[in-house]
Parts: structure tokens; sequence; C-alpha cells
């Protein structure tokens, strides 16, 4: 069972590794998919359930299929690759690498150092999510629903398109209807 | 259910984690720096749900789902940033935007 986690975890880090290395918008983005569906799997092995169909719909299903869509309508084409290509030299890594490397070093070596052998301890059913979401976590789920209202709305206002000179008339009907 | 023992999910995490700092931090295209934040994003998810899943409670998916409705509101606020900066700069060069005005 445990090869199991090792093998997802594997996946997710390798194509956690290929996003971060590609030269083309959507084949990071189809790789980063494959990263969240890794992770998905994880959460199976260890008995979220809940939250890896979470992942699975909402992360991989919606937000990436947003990135896809964003990316395709920007419509980069083959000079944007070249232009990775050019941005993209082997002496950029070296610097955040490192660091990147220290960091992880850190955390492994605290993980090690404490006492935090025990294993995973049960299932949590998505009766037990929901329950908590409904009882102690109400507030936090309102103030959620606030927080994508303002996404919303933020994503409407800067998605629109005002010409030149349709600007101050844009804002003069804003104006107008503040008033 | 699994034996799989809270170290290894939360150093999995900390992989992914440092995997998308290295993404931001390189990468100059702003689409990639997004994406990379997905990943952080992605794995501090994890740590949560490893935790929760440790002591079979719910909050670390309740914590989990939290984080998951703040990714999509950025990601929708990031991306309409993004076409604008597309539209005004005609590049998605992160750099392209070093100026306070205009």
């Amino acid at each position: 069972m445990n090869a199991a986690f090792y093998i997802a975890a594997a996946v997710a880090v390798m194509s956690t590794v290929m996003v971060i290395t590609r030269l083309n918008a959507i084949h990071a983005l189809l790789y980063l998919i494959v990263s969240l569906l890794a992770v998905a799997v994880i959460f199976f092995m260890l008995g979220a359930a809940f939250a890896a169909a979470l992942e699975v719909i909402i992360y991989a299903g919606a937000i990436m299929v947003l990135f896809v869509f964003v990316v395709m309508l920007l419509n980069l084409g083959l000079s944007a690759t070249a232009q990775e290509c050019q941005w993209l030299n082997l002496r950029a890594w070296v610097g955040p690498a490192i660091l990147a490397l220290i960091l992880v070093g850190e955390l492994a070596f605290i993980i090690a150092r404490g006492a935090l052998r025990a294993p995973a301890a049960g299932p949590v059913e998505p009766k037990q999510v929901g329950a908590a979401l409904f009882g102690p976590y109400l507030l936090g789920v309102e103030l959620v629903s606030l927080l994508l209202l303002a996404g919303m709305v933020g994503a409407y206002h800067l998605g629109r398109e005002w010409g030149m000179e349709n600007q101050r008339r844009g804002d003069e009907e804003i104006g107008e209807i503040n008033i | 259910m699994a034996s799989i023992p809270m170290e290894y999910g939360l150093l999995l995490a900390g992989t992914l984690f440092a995997l998308g700092l290295i993404g931001v931090m390189v990468r100059r295209n702003i689409v990639f720096i997004l994406m990379s934040l997905e990943i952080m994003l992605n794995a501090t998810g994890l740590a949560f749900v490893t935790a929760g899943a440790k002591w079979a409670q719910a909050d670390g998916q309740v914590m989990y789902l939290f984080i998951l409705s703040m990714a999509a509101a950025e990601v929708a606020i990031g991306l309409a940033l993004v076409l604008k900066l597309k539209r005004q700069f005609k590049t998605l060069d992160a750099d392209a935007a070093s100026r306070m005005h205009g």
C-alpha cells in the first residue's frame, strides 16, 4: 500500500518539475493537471475522499480549465515559445534552485527530528466535513462566498473592454448610477 | 485507512511548495508565474489534508476547501489582470509592468 503513495508522489513531483520547465503554456498546464490528479490520488489514500473529489472537480476541472481557456484566448503562438526559450537559460535556475533546496532540506530536517511518526488515523467521511462546515465553520463559509463575490466583480470589471473614447463615458455612467 | 506516515505527506507538500517557489522566481512569463502560485497553493492544501487525516478530523479538509475557494478567486482576478497586461503592453513579460504610471 505504501508503494502506491510513493508512485503517486513521484508522479506529482515529476509533473510539477515539467510544469516549471516547459516553454509552451498549454503543455505546462496539462502537466499541472496531471500533478493535481496525482495529489488527488494521495488524498484518496489518506482517507480524504471529499478533498480528493474537490481537487479533481474544482481545481483540475474548473480552475485549470479557466487557465487553459485564458491561455488560448491570449493566442500566444510560436513567437512566445521562442521568447520563453530565450528567457530560460540555465543560469536563471541556479539561484532559486539553491534557495528552494535549502528550504526543503530544512523542512526535511525538522520533520525527521520531530515525533510525527504516527500513521494516518482513519478516513474522514464527507458527512463529517459537511457537519463541520455547517457547524463551527459557518462564518468561514459565508466569508468565502463574499470572497468569491469580490473575485467575480473584480474579474468582470477588469475584463471589461473600455475603448479609449468610451473611457470617460463609462466613468460618467458609474457616477450617475452612484448618485 | 493507509499507513502512510504523516512526515512523508508533509515532505511531499514541502517539495511541491519549493518547486512552485522556484517557478515563481525563475519564470518571466506572468502566466507561468500564476501557474507556479497554483502549485504552491495546492501544496499547502496537501499539507492541511495530511494533518487532518492524521487526527481523523474534518478540519483539514475544511481548510482545504477554503484554500481552494481562495485559489479560484485569485485565479479569476489574476487572469483578468493578465488579459489587461497583454492588452496594454502587448507582451506577457512580468518585467514590462515595471513603472507605477501607465
